[in-house]
């Protein structure tokens, strides 16, 4: 079972990974976006360790409803409401059971990305997270690496497909060739759950 | 880059502007700027925001006959809702407030959680898209074409409308009717260099230029060899006409990205005027300036509103804010 201290130490994992990873997002942000992916994602999730450490949920569910409300308060952007959205509607999805079994996450993330899908009237294919989110809630129906793979190829995949969605798709064609930076973070985030769940002692 | 480091650079600017302006309410911390007589009895309120980068726009159009209230973002990044929900309760009077949100994915995701978050706040909202620029295709595969130049039109006019008492509605619908009204077209001469990237955001060879260029270094339609300021505002003043199709008089806005001389800005406006000539259409008034900037981008947009008499007479009424001012 997952219980409040899983989703935290996946949240911390997550802002370590964005961290180490902010500059690559950037990078590639640059590329088709307006190069700040990198640093927005690590402010919002400096926030989000910081909010956790202040005062600790006592709830898997509330863990990722008190980081999604952070996101939206400090990111801005799109990935601030998308991310920000992800994270709070899964956290609802949850419940407020005091833990939940790594099918219930699967299923709770998602109810959340189809959140975003919503939101960002986005669909697969669309060079977006999704590309990333949705294979990736699939997959961890399986297991935890599975998601990781799942959301790693889903990302590596968004290279050859014309962005429809975001800044991005003003560039029409000459989006093809890049990799969604949106995509490239929602795979730290799947990542950061797997790496969290082996420092639990395997995959479960 | 005249900054001290990038994480400060828009808190930095606030500080300044407060310094520089005290007719304004700067809350740095926060991140609103409020024209420090709100709320306005009786007075609609207006609340816009965006990514920083585009000074003047939009903190610099707060005051009287303008903003109520700017909420900036990060460089190039949309407002959190927190700071609009903020600004919208500083300065609604009970008349309601109207967000003017430029259409970008961020601006778009954010002010619409802000206004559910300040309508359960009890302040009535109502939201103006702006979109304007054709040099993005409107269609099921692009986000839909980018706010820019327009912004400034809206803004005026539906300001200077709720200056005069105008009802929320009708404020609304004003600047529903001059974004249908305006079309732009941006020309980049170099590249953006954004502080926390700190080297240019794309790469543009000396010698060429962009054209169709968004207002944060999107590339635009297609990259050319360097052209004429007479070739460029040929180009782009038909690439406007042959979507807005004027039957009447227009405002004209010649607007520079950040770092084209006003010398050349000028110049760049007499071939517009020019083109306009040719094509018949009447200008109304004209507005040449850096008013929409894309930070240290070289070039210039082009932005063409058809008016009416009323909203030639709301362009007119007087203003008072940092950046626009005149008839008071």
């Amino acid at each position: 079972m997952l219980d409040a201290d899983f989703f935290h130490r996946w949240m911390t994992a997550t802002a370590a990974l964005v961290d180490r990873e902010a500059a690559h997002l950037t990078e590639l942000d640059s590329a088709i976006g307006d190069a700040d992916h990198g640093s927005n994602l690590q402010r919002g999730f400096a926030a989000v360790s910081a909010a956790l450490e202040k005062e600790p949920p006592q709830t898997p569910g509330a863990v990722l409803m008190l980081a999604g409300r952070q996101l939206i308060s400090t990111v801005g952007g799109a990935s601030g409401p998308l991310y920000g959205t992800l994270l709070r509607r899964t956290g609802k999805a949850l419940g407020d059971g005091a833990a939940v079994t790594p099918g219930e996450l699967a299923q709770a993330l998602g109810a959340g990305v189809a959140a975003v899908a919503q939101l960002g009237g986005a669909q697969a294919g669309d060079k977006t997270m999704l590309d990333a989110l949705l294979p990736a809630a699939e997959a961890l129906g399986t297991s935890f690496d599975a998601g990781r793979e799942a959301a790693r190829a889903g990302a590596v995949a968004t290279v050859p497909l014309q962005a429809r969605k975001g800044r991005a798709s003003y560039l029409g064609e000459r989006s093809i060739g890049h990799q969604d930076p949106g995509a490239a973070s929602s795979a730290l985030l799947i990542e950061a759950l797997a790496e969290t769940a082996a420092s639990d002692g395997g995959d479960a | 880059m005249l900054i001290n480091v990038p994480e400060t650079v828009v808190a930095d600017g606030l500080r300044g502007m407060a310094a520089a302006h005290p007719e304004l309410t700067v809350d740095v911390e926060n991140r609103v700027v409020v024209r420090r007589d709100a709320p306005v009895a009786g007075k609609v309120a207006l609340v816009s925001g965006g990514g920083s980068g585009h000074e003047p726009l939009h903190a610099g159009f707060v005051g009287p006959g303008m903003l109520s209230a700017a909420c900036p973002g990060e460089v190039f990044t949309s407002p959190v809702p927190d700071q609009m929900v903020r600004a919208a309760a500083a300065v609604d009077s009970g008349e309601g407030v109207l967000f003017v949100v430029k259409n970008y994915t961020g601006d778009v995701l954010n002010f619409e959680m802000a206004a559910e978050l300040a309508d359960e706040e009890g302040v009535r909202v109502a939201q103006v898209l702006v979109n304007d620029d054709v040099a993005v295709t409107d269609s099921l595969y692009t986000a839909g074409r980018r706010g820019t130049g327009a912004t400034l039109f809206v803004e005026k006019i539906a300001g200077a409308a709720a200056e005069e008492g105008a009802p929320l509605d009708r404020v609304a619908a004003l600047a529903r009717q001059v974004n249908e009204a305006s079309r732009s077209f941006g020309v980049a001469l170099t590249s953006v260099t954004t502080p926390a990237k700190g080297s240019p955001t794309f790469d543009l060879p000396p010698g060429e230029l962009e054209l169709g260029v968004g207002i944060h270094g999107e590339p635009g339609r297609e990259r050319r060899a360097m052209m004429t300021a007479r070739e460029i505002a040929d180009f782009a003043v038909d690439a406007v006409l042959e979507d807005l199709r004027p039957h009447g008089p227009v405002l004209a806005l010649v607007n520079g990205m950040g770092a084209t001389p006003l010398l050349e800005l000028y110049g760049f406006n007499a071939e517009v005027q020019r083109v306009l000539s040719e094509r018949g259409v009447v200008v109304a008034r004209t507005l040449v300036g850096n008013y929409v900037t894309s930070l240290d981008m070289a070039g210039a947009s082009v932005t063409l509103c058809q008016v009416d008499e009323e909203l030639v007479r709301l362009w007119d009424a007087p203003v008072q804010t940092p950046a626009l001012r005149w008839g008071r």
